[in-house]
């Protein structure tokens, strides 16, 4: 069973029999009063999205899912397809389904399929990945300190802060958990 | 491996934060007030329903330092200010961190209401141009800031009366998700005249027993300080304390001994009020920084 305090973006827990996960999460403790837990859940089956809010105290029941490993292959019309390296299956998976983890997918990646009954609902992503910025401005000398981090797009198309002194077609290596820079990858 | 940028792209905002904390010091040094360290591991904690201790060893850390603040006002100490860590258990949020920095300051003879005004001064002190420009929204500080019941506050803000709200227990989620997010934030506010089951060691209103002479800074919408005239009735306080401690246990939180040595010297406390105010969080509202991980060097994920 989880507590409250387990609770965090990403936890997947067992809701009226089905699995939901947190696409969002917000603590708040009104003065002296008891914590909050303010959730966004996911039902990872059919979409839905709805807002939750928890009280210390409760407990939940964590997701039962079974992992599979694949390999990440591409992205088409359909959605990404991922393939089980020994049996040469293939899933496909939504954009919709995959939510922000799709912004960290590399070809040829190895990830953790996420199985409720036989079927594919999720992707358990690597810590960090590595991904290349094919966008980011040149930083002008001179600039005001706040100028030590600038916007920057990567082959995915996701967007994030880094250093000033990142240039276009550098690799970085990104946390997936927050989704931010963590440093230069060396080549 | 490259220097680690995370503390790197902080040096303007942890720059500040120490010009900052010395000006603090100057205002209270100004006021004449005595600065005050007290020991961070104790044996207890005062008992609070919702608020929970970081256990070391057999003691705790504080979760504030208000019992050994308030033993040296019973002591004649009459104006005192400490800058110190506290430790929460379990608060984590972009205004939520489990050890963090508390400024508190006390006054004999003092009640909540001149504390709003300590408040305005620090403030100012802080901001001669009497603004503020956080996350987009400025706000005016001039003198006096806006003051509102939270009776006033449920009648225009939620759809719940407060007499139902607390008999369902709906006070603390009506507050945080009602209340809040539509209180003023072109102008700081406090919310005032809390009911006396959510202030235990406050002063009861002489002329309203249902109310206790309780306040909580409000600036841009976030809860900077709470503060209040205090309970000097050993008395009473013991008997207010024993109820939140068996509120406590009943809901499965780690006991606490009584907090004895101060229930004792409580009998010597003159008439006083007491503030507790939120560094980090100021120096987010000084910074305009969103989150409170950008104003230390080091968040508990970082370590």
């Amino acid at each position: 069973m989880y507590s409250c305090s387990d609770l965090k973006k990403g936890l997947k827990l067992l809701i009226d029999g089905e699995p939901h996960v947190i696409v969002k999460y917000d603590f708040t403790k009104p003065g002296k009063g008891q914590s909050l837990y303010k959730c966004k859940l996911r039902n990872m089956i059919t979409g839905a999205l709805f807002d939750r809010t928890y009280r210390s105290g409760e407990s939940f029941s964590p997701a039962s899912l079974s992992e599979r490993d694949m390999q990440y292959l591409y992205k088409d019309e359909s959605g990404h397809v991922f393939m089980d390296k020994e049996t040469y299956e293939q899933v496909i998976l939504t954009e919709d389904t995959l939510g922000d983890d799709k912004y960290f997918l590399v070809d040829n990646m190895d990830v953790e399929i996420l199985m409720h009954d036989e079927l594919a609902i999720g992707i358990s992503l690597p810590i960090f990945v590595n991904l290349r910025v094919t966008h980011s401005d040149p930083w002008v000398k001179g600039d005001t300190a706040a100028a030590n981090n600038k916007p920057a797009t990567v082959e995915t198309g996701y967007t994030l802060q880094v250093p000033s002194f990142v240039d276009e077609g550098t690799l970085i290596q990104i946390d997936t958990r927050t989704g931010n820079y963590v440093t230069r990858v060396k080549e | 491996m490259e220097p680690n940028w995370q503390l790197i792209r902080k040096r303007e905002t942890l720059e500040k934060r120490a010009r900052i904390m010395q000006q603090i010091r100057a205002f209270f040094i100004q006021q004449q007030f005595l600065e005050i360290e007290t020991p961070h591991r104790i044996p207890t904690n005062a008992p609070e329903l919702h608020i929970d201790a970081v256990q070391s060893a057999d003691w705790f850390l504080q979760t504030s330092p208000e019992l050994c603040m308030k033993r040296l006002l019973a002591a004649g100490y009459d104006k005192l200010y400490q800058i110190c860590r506290c430790w929460r258990d379990g608060e984590r949020s972009k205004t939520h961190l489990p050890e963090y920095t508390m400024l508190e300051w006390y006054r004999s003879n003092y009640d909540y209401q001149q504390l709003m005004c300590d408040c305005e001064a620090l403030l100012l002190h802080l901001l001669p141009d009497r603004q503020i420009n956080w996350q987009g929204t400025t706000i005016d500080l001039s003198s006096p800031w806006q003051r509102i019941t939270v009776a006033e506050a449920f009648s225009s803000f939620s759809s719940t009366s407060l007499s139902e709200a607390l008999r369902t227990d709906e006070f603390d989620v009506i507050i945080a998700l009602e209340i809040e997010p539509k209180l003023p934030r072109n102008q700081p506010v406090f919310l005032t005249e809390y009911p006396t089951e959510h202030a235990s060691l406050a002063r009861i209103k002489p002329d309203n027993p249902m109310v206790a002479e309780r306040f909580e800074l409000y600036i841009g919408g976030m809860e900077l300080a709470n503060a209040f005239s205090e309970l000097t009735d050993p008395e009473e306080q013991k008997r207010r304390f024993t109820n939140e401690e068996s509120q406590r246990q009943k809901a499965g939180k780690t006991p606490y001994p009584s907090p004895d040595l101060f229930l004792q010297e409580l009998a010597t406390l003159p008439p006083a009020a007491g503030i507790a105010l939120g560094i980090d969080r100021l120096i987010m509202l000084l910074c305009n920084q969103s989150s409170i991980d950008e104003v230390v060097g080091f968040t508990p994920e970082q370590l």
